[in-house]
């Protein structure tokens, strides 16, 4: 370990901190401004026995350094760490920053900066770092001393990691890399202007305990918060307690188990109907951990028009931001369910038996719509079936990550999260691109799992350099790509709002996926019929050891439903052409 | 509604940027800044007169507390307070009678010539946004040269303090 007379580079110190840090993996790229520190890590990798020892994990681009050390991060909790050049290394970073700042994920960047004097000057390869990433940080350092850079990467780490977790951005010039000072690592931290609050409010949580217990038509509604606060365990003793509906957020999938009955499905722009239209008529509604993003809401004018809201988050400035709540409750979501239960057991007091049992009939009636129909007698792959057999194989157990557009939607109706840090997707950002970095950061943390990335062939091809270092570090992740040569959300809005007027979301000139994988040296395989998606599925996943890139040719018309048009309420979804007729009529006629 | 929000801020580079970066990102109004060290080289206080609803408002309050830069933050709006503007303004006294005017309406709002050159005087003054607002309208606005406004600094009335440890005493 450190010793406190150890005089050691800025380089060194870097490593030596990530080391203490107990960090894995660094995901990176080398560039001229960050050589000290990469010489530093191929010295102490050439170093026998040192207490622990990190892996760098070499990209093809910055921006799949982000999203890789983002999966990382959302599968294990622990913050995932990058480390790039300055100028184009920075900038190709800051769509992944983004992605994770949205949705709160911890993360530290190391980037290189040009030396000290000459910032400022137009340098090659400099941009103004902290300037540039400044929106879509927590927080972020630029070190003008050897001497603080320990206690600026501590610093970093604690506040990636505690309160609202997000990104944390550390610029060091790169002369700080070559000076040399004692090297101390600080076991502790106390940022005078950064307490972020644990414990709710006494008062508060025993005031929502009584709403709760009044409730005639409760809903428990919740986000993000509940995965990245541990809070999943308490969640479902809270949730089974009450015996109330849940349903959750696309970032919230797994905190409580899909399989549950109590879980009534996704709510949201393309949640279920039962979800959404419970959300509408619910009297009290219990949002843990969610942040009433517009996606979730609809219009907000309309958005659960008689509900009293409770409101539990860490970030205090999430609540009432979007829609005003009646008890907010600021605090860490695992310790403030806690002490919920606490309080709702020492009332002695019951939910409304009577009236919960009305309220699920009410819901049953809903469910028995069958929103999520789909016709299975097609002679095209349609996508629902691809990711409803990947279910059944895996048995719900696998790792899956995704990329935005259709299939996200699809594998979050689809695929029944049973656990948390299951279901990695950019959900804030929506970012293209991010699914299959984000599955070799999973499958790194994971190596005995099976971790799926559920794409499409727009997106696959925003980071399909990637492929390279899945060879490269033989990481045996599974693509599956619902290929319908089409931006397909953007194909379906253009086809429901644009009358039909498909501008450039038609992909021509798709390459060879086969072919593609196959000069990576992957597994390509290409799926055409319905029939043979079970023992492709079951073949590719039996390849243990190897990449398999599974091209699936799909229904290019296949359209997400139910979905809540832009200006619409929760209760206004338009529904599959496949629902039954009824009631299509009664909610398109609301919608106008 | 106005409201004068204060802040202690730690006094680091890049601290001013990111209030600025904030106000401007979220689409919230800021009428005037103004910042300095205090007492405590480490710290910075600011003070921010901004408007807005009260929902707007209270997240401005929220977004600036959420600033790992931010120590402790007050509404001064939310109380008695005191509010003071300094105005620098240069007017132009060609003829006998203009300078008369000037001395004795600068007297009135009891201001301070605090400069005197051939045919200019430079005035001081201090007050709150109206007050500075009524001297300039009250001054012939073909003699101004040019005027220089601080931005309003406040502080709360009484024993309500801003300090890093106590907001009140």
């Amino acid at each position: 370990m450190a010793s406190e007379t150890e005089i050691l580079t800025g380089a060194d110190i870097v490593v030596r901190c990530l080391e203490e840090e107990g960090v894995d993996f660094v995901f990176g790229y080398p560039g001229g401004t960050v050589l000290h520190i990469y010489d530093a890590l191929f010295k102490r990798q050439h170093e026998p026995n040192i207490p622990h020892r990190l892996q760098h994990i070499l990209v093809r681009h910055e921006q799949a350094a982000t999203h890789a050390a983002d999966g990382y991060a959302r599968s294990t909790g622990k913050p995932g760490v990058v480390l790039v050049t300055s100028g184009p290394g920075v900038t190709n970073t800051v769509t992944g920053i983004a992605t994770a700042y949205m949705d709160s994920i911890p993360m530290v960047i190391i980037t290189g900066q040009v030396v000290s004097s000459l910032i400022g000057n137009d340098a090659f390869q400099e941009v103004d770092t902290v300037g540039i990433t400044r929106p879509c940080v927590k927080h972020n350092f630029l070190v003008n001393d050897v001497k603080s850079l320990a206690i600026t990467l501590k610093k970093a780490f604690y506040l990636a990691t505690s309160g609202r977790p997000g990104p944390v951005l550390v610029d060091i010039p790169k002369d700080i890399t070559a000076h040399k000072t004692a090297f101390e690592y600080p076991k502790k931290i106390d940022l005078r202007s950064y307490k972020p609050v644990t414990n709710g409010h006494p008062g508060q949580i025993r005031r929502a305990a009584d709403l709760l217990l009044s409730a005639k038509r409760p809903m428990i509604y919740t986000g993000g918060g509940v995965i990245l606060g541990d809070g999943s365990d308490e969640l479902v003793e809270l949730t089974r307690l009450l015996g109330f509906p849940i349903t959750q957020t696309l970032m919230g999938l797994g905190s409580y188990p899909a399989t549950d009955k109590q879980f009534i499905g996704m709510l949201g722009m393309h949640g279920t109907y039962e979800a959404n239209m419970a959300m509408h008529e619910c009297d009290v509604l219990l949002a843990v951990g969610a942040r009433f993003d517009d996606r979730v809401t609809g219009d907000v004018n309309k958005f659960c028009p008689d509900a009293k809201i409770i409101h539990i988050d860490i970030d205090p400035s999430s609540i009432s931001k979007n829609v005003k709540v009646d008890i907010p409750i600021v605090g860490g979501v695992k310790n403030v369910l806690r002490d919920m239960i606490k309080s709702l057991k020492e009332t002695g007091k019951k939910p409304d038996d009577a009236a919960l049992q009305q309220w699920w009939n009410q819901i049953h009636n809903w469910q028995e719509k069958n929103c999520l129909c789909y016709d299975r007698h097609c002679d095209l792959i349609k996508p629902q079936f691809v990711i409803e057999k990947l279910y059944e194989i895996t048995k719900g157990d696998a790792y899956i990550t995704s990329d935005v557009g259709q299939h996200q939607m699809f594998a979050a109706q689809f695929y029944k999260f049973d656990k948390p840090r299951r279901w990695i997707n950019s959900g804030g950002l929506g970012t293209m691109g991010f699914g299959m970095p984000a599955a070799m950061g999973v499958k790194l943390a994971f190596p005995n799992e099976t971790v799926a990335c559920i794409t499409g062939d727009a997106s696959i091809q925003m980071c399909i350099q990637e492929l390279s270092t899945c060879k490269q570090y033989d990481l045996p992740i599974k693509i599956i790509s619902l290929n319908n040569r089409y931006m397909g959300m953007v194909r379906q809005w253009q086809e429901m709002f644009y009358d039909k007027r498909y501008s450039h979301s038609y992909v021509e000139a798709l390459p060879d996926f086969v072919k593609l994988a196959e000069s990576y040296g992957h597994v390509g395989m290409r799926i055409d019929k319905p029939e043979e998606v079970e023992g492709a599925l079951r073949e590719a996943l039996a390849m243990k050891d190897r990449l398999v890139f599974m091209d699936i040719v799909t229904d290019q018309t296949e359209n997400v439903f139910p979905m809540i048009a832009a200006g619409c309420g929760q209760h206004e979804m338009v529904l599959s052409p496949l629902s039954p007729p009824s009631l299509r009529k009664e909610t398109i006629e609301e919608d106008e | 509604m106005r409201h004068i929000i204060s802040v202690l801020v730690e006094n680091e580079a890049g601290a001013l940027s990111r209030i600025a970066g904030l106000f401007s990102a979220r689409g919230y109004n800021i009428e005037s800044l103004t910042v300095a060290p205090t007492e405590d080289p480490s710290l910075s206080r600011m003070t921010i007169v901004t408007y807005g609803t009260e929902e707007v408002v209270e997240q401005i309050t929220k977004q600036l507390n959420k600033l790992v830069d931010i120590v402790k933050l007050q509404d001064l709006t939310e109380g008695a307070h005191i509010e003071r503007e300094l105005l620098l303004i240069k007017i132009n006294v060609s003829s006998p009678s203009a300078t008369a005017d000037v001395k004795r309406l600068t007297d009135i709002f009891r201001g301070k010539v605090i400069d005197v050159s051939e045919g200019c005087y430079t005035i001081e003054l201090t007050g709150t946004g109206d007050k500075i607002d009524a001297f300039i309208k009250a001054v012939n606005p073909k003699t101004i040269v040019e005027t220089v406004r601080s931005g309003a600094s406040g502080i709360a009335r009484g024993g309500r303090a801003l300090h890093p440890f106590n907001i009140s005493t």
